[in-house]
């Protein structure tokens, strides 16, 4: 499945490694989530990459320990209608200051990019080809957001009170969401 | 009026840009109806019985003439002639074509209408108390809050694909109009002991296939931690509620399955981490909120104008009317007006689109141009001055809107069923239909007091069955439509779920049997203002049961 990384079309340098096949030397690595834990230290000698592949049903508290050595977590969505992954993104994102790549794995179809960019994900596995296309006016449809979330957007209530220039006494800085809409859809070439 | 600024009314426009995008594909063959399915159902399309179903949220049941006027529009242009109010502060039409779509809500938007947030899995159209800001009895204008939450939670990027419809409802009053413990949460805004407002918090309330009365689970919450409050029990409710079965994926389930008090160690232990987050509300952001909701300038006017109690006492129909339908105000010399949407033989909450015109115009002269749209599936004028009310009643008469019913025996709550429903079992509709006929007199209906019928065409519970205090469900027995009768259900600050009466009967006795029941309980009152739920909780339902099934 393509992978959409910056609004960009990347192959992928991972290889994912099954439960008991030694990770390859040299090759950036995904590992699912149960052979990490059982083996983390040994796992994060590997001399590339070491990413995991988290399930949907674990709290993600379990992977902050190592998350600074983690170089990828891919979430999955099993359907698009279970939205589990998006609690663990903005987890990762806001609690544990996660700042490697995330990725969103599945069904990941063109009318969740919104969700899934804003929740925190950077690297989206599209499920049909055909929707990759899609990206940049998906991310621009909207140019306004009642809430903030994990990709740093402005909300609504600030962007307001910004606007009548009542003082902002509380709230992370952020840029403005036609801005940040801007040059995400800006990074998207093929 | 909550007044949309341009934040408001670009999202919405884009919304519907997106939408218009999703219809072009659906019917260029490009997305197949399955794939469609959840996009629509992100704006409040379903696909019906007959034809799509296009819902509309009523955010806290607040309404512009301007907006009325657009629903009557919608409901001229692109369906019969007719709206569906619901019980949870929309509007439903139920004729609109898929092409259609697009302009329809193109022209809503125009008004500041939208059906973001009326299906799918995400947090629902948030509701009140449909008298907020007017009510006597409240301590603030919980609407405030609702639109904080309603903008909290539009389009959220996280809580979009919740394991189920989530329903959260505020109430800021001593007597609770927005039913908030039969939601998944009910906020309820109070004051304690040391005369701070805070809400009360309750989760875990609902009705369908597993009814059950909210628990509280914080007495107490500052107003300023309610949205990170929230986003901790909708973090806890999208990562550990049941996915598997859609039965059980409700809130509900997962608070009684954990318990509430381990419940409510989650959502505190997750609130820890966000209550002094960017969520903690700025003094700076309510009273930016607070201030988009006008007020009317209010005339000084005295209680009782001398004209109101001339006709009074000259006309026997105005003053019941008056008595039913007109409620006290928190501004003297005003009233807030409830106009019955439950004509005898009418199908509840449905408007035409003539009606919802002409109650726009009188909204203008006599009530400020703001409507309000209660759970009960009626309307209101918030705000109407005493010494008009003699005119107004005339022209709410003549607009088919003056019965004075409400919160009678024919005031009936019922869901669409079977006659447009995909999920129905029975018919709705054409049940209460018939009682409205049976209970036309209304003398009889007067002396019955306080008696709330509510049906509903499947498990589902839309129309609130388990809350009324004559609860009518509709089930299916080898291919005939059967009703399963309860009694002494209800949906205020006494929440109850009601108890059944006996084996279900046909169709063609439902009406009869509840003929049965109102008159047991005429006869079985201790005094005459014993109002029926006093009745059945003073004597059970067993003297009702031997009554009702000797005869049938
Ligand atoms: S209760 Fe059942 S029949 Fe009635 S509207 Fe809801 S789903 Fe449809």
């Amino acid at each position: 499945m393509p992978l959409i990384k910056n609004g960009r079309v990347v192959a992928d340098r991972y290889v994912h490694v099954l439960d008991d096949a030694p990770p390859p030397d040299g090759i950036p690595v995904i590992i699912p989530a149960a052979r990490f834990l059982a083996d983390a230290a040994e796992i994060l000698h590997h001399d590339a990459s070491v990413g995991v592949a988290w399930p949907n049903d674990r709290r993600v508290a379990e992977l902050a320990p190592y998350l600074d050595r983690l170089a990828l977590v891919a979430l999955v969505f099993p359907t698009f209608k279970d939205g589990r992954a998006y609690s663990q993104a903005r987890l990762l994102r806001e609690r544990y200051g996660f700042r490697g790549e995330l990725r969103a794995t599945g069904q990941i179809l063109r009318d969740q990019f919104m969700f899934l960019v804003r929740a925190g994900f950077d690297v989206l596995d599209v499920a049909k080809p055909g929707d990759v296309d899609a990206f940049p006016s998906a991310l621009k449809r909207y140019t306004v957001f009642y809430q903030a979330a994990g990709e740093g957007r402005t909300s609504a209530a600030r962007l307001r009170l910004a606007r009548s220039s009542v003082p902002i006494t509380r709230g992370p800085e952020f840029a403005t969401s036609s801005e940040l809409g801007a040059s995400l859809a800006g990074r998207v070439s093929r | 009026m909550y007044i949309y600024d341009e934040f408001d009314r670009t999202l919405v426009a884009e919304r519907v840009a997106e939408f218009r995008d999703q219809v072009g594909r659906r019917i260029s063959g490009e997305l197949t109806e399955d794939e469609f399915k959840p996009l629509r159902l992100m704006n409040g399309v379903y696909l019906q019985l007959h034809a799509y179903m296009l819902r509309i949220a009523i955010p806290y049941g607040t309404l512009s003439s301007r907006q009325l006027r657009m629903l009557a529009h919608v409901g001229r242009r692109y369906d019969r002639n007719y709206g569906h109010f619901t019980t949870r502060q929309n509007i439903q039409f139920n004729w609109i074509k898929l092409e259609d779509l697009p302009d329809a809500m193109a022209d809503l938007a125009s008004a500041g209408l939208h059906g973001m947030q009326t299906s799918g899995n995400c947090v629902r159209n948030i509701t009140t108390d449909q008298w907020s800001g007017v009510a006597p009895d409240e301590i603030e204008d919980a609407r405030i809050w609702a639109e904080l939450l309603r903008q909290h939670t539009t389009l959220h990027p996280e809580f979009s694909f919740l394991p189920r419809k989530f329903k959260i409802a505020v109430t800021a009053a001593a007597q609770d109009r927005a039913a908030v413990k039969v939601h998944d949460i009910g906020l309820r805004l109070h004051r304690n002991g040391a005369g701070e407002t805070g809400f009360e918090v309750l989760v875990g309330g609902g009705l369908g296939r597993t009814p059950f009365i909210a628990k509280s689970i914080r007495p107490f919450l500052p107003k300023r931690d309610v949205l990170s409050y929230v986003e901790a029990i909708l973090r806890v409710y999208n990562q550990f509620a049941r996915r598997d079965n859609l039965y059980k994926s409700r809130i509900k389930i997962l608070v009684h399955d954990l318990g509430a008090e381990a419940f409510a160690r989650e959502v505190e232990a997750e609130w820890q981490h966000i209550k002094d987050g960017p969520l903690a509300l700025d003094p700076a952001v309510v009273a930016e909120i607070a201030a988009r909701f006008r007020y009317p300038e209010y005339a000084r006017l005295d209680d009782d104008p001398p004209e109101l109690t001339q006709l009074r006492k000259a006309d026997r129909r105005f003053d019941a009317w008056l008595c039913n339908a007109v409620t006290n105000h928190k501004v003297p010399g005003y009233a807030i007006v409830t106009l019955s949407l439950k004509p005898e033989g009418g199908a509840p909450g449905d408007a035409t689109s003539d009606q919802m015109d002409a109650i726009a115009d009188l909204a203008d002269r006599y009530s400020f141009g703001e409507i309000r749209v209660g759970h009960d599936q009626n309307l209101a004028f918030p705000h109407v001055a005493q010494r008009d009310l003699p005119e107004l009643w005339r022209a709410l008469d003549a607009v088919g809107v003056a019965t004075p019913n409400v919160g009678l025996v024919s005031d009936i709550i019922a869901c669409p069923g079977l006659d447009y429903c995909s999920l129905a079992n029975a018919r709705a509709i054409p049940v209460a239909q018939e009682l409205t006929r049976r209970f036309r007199d209304l003398d009889l209906a007067r002396d019955l007091g306080r008696l709330h019928i509510n049906i509903s065409g499947c498990i589902n519970a839309c129309g609130h069955h388990h809350v009324g205090h004559i609860g009518i469900l509709g089930v299916e027995k080898n291919g005939e439509e059967f009703y399963q009768i309860t009694l002494a259900g209800r949906a205020d600050e006494r929440a109850e779920l009601g108890t059944l009466l006996g084996p279900a009967v046909p169709y063609a006795k439902v009406a009869d049997v509840v003929e049965e029941v109102v008159a047991a309980y005429v006869e079985l009152r201790e005094r005459p203002n014993e109002t029926f739920i006093e009745t059945v909780k003073r004597i059970g339902v067993e003297p009702f049961k031997e009554r009702v099934y000797a005869t049938h």
